[in-house]
């Protein structure tokens, strides 16, 4: 009998549970588009419903030009894309506003002597124009091209600023940061482009076209290997108030902390 | 009287503890069934889900193209390069693995005694423990570097890499088996070799070792599954690209090819993933079966 009681208590919690679980009032505000922006905009919407009680946020990754399509018709409040909007899409009426700007290092190993590269030679590279480090003031070396795997916003950020998309000849593709951060490190002869956030001591990260990558030079553009997280909303509609509530989050000075830990750089 | 109510009483009680049986019997025949049930969810999952992209791509293009290049802006779904490197990666570890696990083998069962065999078959024990992400990491900082400077190619994430890797995971499994079925043989016949004058080698690979074929074929078998089935480990030895195998060459292999794009893909991409996932699981039965066989003659001899 009693051990039905206890039953019967812990059913009854599990069910309070389940209905405080359920819908709650308040607003609700969907974002849509890149997945690249995953991190950042997971630990965004995260605090945003943590200091709002009962507002939901959701988050579809379906990729840049999904998600612009998607705030195009109006199915979600904010569409997130990780590229600068196009002039057709902004005379489609939709807005761009930049939450942060993604560097992307270009790392070789420590031992490596070549510091500094042109983003043509990074290129050339890349596709295979380039194949020896002597070429580009190195060793005399063959250059081993590291890159990530398909579908990666990395890989995707990379190729679309040194236009190489479709046409990188890749000795290893690699399924991580850590990884290629691990695989250039240990040789000697490796390139790998990693999030500048991640890049640790175990490598160097070289300049582009003479600019050393920091946040510094990523935030007032003058490190070009670097692509911009973008939100597209529409010009003329109007977000609904919990929407604008978090738009007004997402762009204060309150958010920058969030959008460093998530490997970004903010724009304020 | 007395007697009769016994007899009655036994009665009642006999039939109350078949029920008991019967009840206890559905249950274990439920959970033997979940496991049924798991396979045949598993496959019918991975034939509805990998038959559409077969069907798009078209077999021939699918199973021979040479080409993989799922996110450019004309897709190619080729996945000769898989399915070659997993045939080349598996035989090599083969090639590699099934002497070393043999003879290994034979001497635990049958030569190796007190402390030495104790040692060897805790140290088996282990291999067959560690974590397969353990070998790949292992792999990726001692044997990737290891390659490149010992063979002078420019990077060791390879091919040659990834047999060594799979050669070595798949000793626990030849080696446990193979133990096995050796130490099943009668002893009867080996004192009958020999007392007929044989030396103790000479027992051992003439009569232990063919007394035991059957055991062993299946241990071959088994590590082949191993070794065609490993993602983890040689995921981060391989490198990935899909080139068409070479033994220096960053190749990828069919499970490697799922697992590195599963994460971010979408449409057609998916679902060609999971058609390799099917191509795999083809291999898979195919070695199963075969596992089967040997281990079915195996029996049929020894009785």
């Amino acid at each position: 009998m009693k051990k039905r009681t206890v039953l019967l208590v812990v059913l009854l919690a599990v069910a309070l549970l389940i209905v405080g679980c359920g819908p709650k009032k308040g607003g609700s505000v969907s974002t849509d588009g890149s997945t690249s922006m995953e991190k950042v905009i997971g630990a965004l919407g995260e605090a945003f419903m943590k200091d709002n009680e009962g507002t939901t946020f959701t988050y579809n990754p379906t990729g840049s030009g999904s998600g612009i399509e998607a705030v195009k018709a109006g199915r979600c409040d904010i569409g997130l894309a990780s590229r600068a909007l196009k002039e057709e899409e902004k005379a489609d009426g939709l807005v761009e506003t930049t939450l942060a700007l993604d560097g992307i290092a270009m790392i070789v190993s420590p031992e490596n002597p070549v510091g500094d590269l042109t983003l043509e030679q990074i290129a050339d590279i890349y596709t295979g124009a380039i194949t020896n480090w002597k070429d580009v003031g190195g060793n005399d070396a063959e250059i081993v091209v590291i890159g990530r795997e398909a579908g990666s916003g990395t890989r995707d950020g990379f190729e679309s600023v040194t236009k190489t998309k479709d046409k990188c000849a890749y000795r290893q593709e690699l399924t991580s940061t850590g990884d290629v951060i691990t695989t250039v490190s240990s040789n000697p002869d490796a390139i790998g482009y990693a999030s500048l956030a991640s890049v640790k001591d175990s490598v160097k990260a070289v300049a582009v076209g003479g600019v050393a990558p920091s946040e510094d030079t990523v935030r007032d553009g003058s490190y070009k290997l670097q692509r911009p997280f973008v939100l597209v909303t529409k010009k003329d509609g109007k977000l609904s108030e919990t929407a604008q509530k978090f738009f007004d989050f997402v762009t204060s000075n309150k958010a920058n902390d969030i959008i460093s830990k998530s490997g970004v750089v903010p724009v304020k | 009287m007395i007697g009769e109510r016994e007899i009655t009483v036994t009665a009642q009680e006999s039939a109350r503890r078949k029920r008991i049986e019967r009840i206890i019997h559905g249950i274990f025949l439920m959970l033997g069934l979940i496991t049924v049930g798991c396979v045949l969810l598993i496959t019918i999952y991975l034939v509805i889900s990998g038959i559409p992209a077969m069907r798009t791509i078209g077999l021939k293009e699918f199973l021979f193209g040479q080409k993989w290049a799922s996110t450019a802006a004309e897709p190619k779904y080729g996945i000769l390069p898989f399915i070659l490197t997993s045939i080349y990666g598996t035989a090599g570890a083969i090639v590699l693995g099934v002497p070393i696990g043999f003879f290994a083998a034979v001497y635990i069962a049958k030569i190796a005694k007190g402390r030495i065999r104790w040692l060897l078959q805790s140290a088996v024990g282990m291999l067959a423990g560690v974590p397969s992400v353990v070998y790949g990491l292992v792999g990726m900082m001692v044997l990737v570097p290891g390659i490149r400077k010992l063979f002078k190619v420019p990077d060791g994430a390879s091919l040659l890499a990834s047999i060594i890797v799979l050669a070595v995971m798949i000793l626990p499994s030849i080696i446990k088996v193979s133990v096995t079925a050796l130490e099943a043989v009668p002893q009867e016949y080996e004192e009958a070799s020999l007392a007929m004058g044989a030396t103790p080698i000479e027992t051992y690979f003439r009569v232990s070792v063919p007394a035991a074929k059957s055991g062993i074929a299946a241990a071959v078998v088994l590590g082949v599954g191993r070794a065609i089935g490993e993602a983890m480990a040689v995921m981060m030895v391989a490198g990935n690209a899909p080139n068409m195998p070479s033994l220096f060459e960053s190749v990828r292999f069919l499970t490697t090819a799922v697992a590195s794009e599963m994460s971010y893909s979408s449409g057609l991409q998916r679902q060609a993933l999971f058609s390799i996932a099917l191509v795999l699981y083809f291999f898979i039965m195919l070695i199963n079966a075969a596992l089967n066989f040997f281990l079915k003659r195996g029996n049929v001899k020894q009785s």
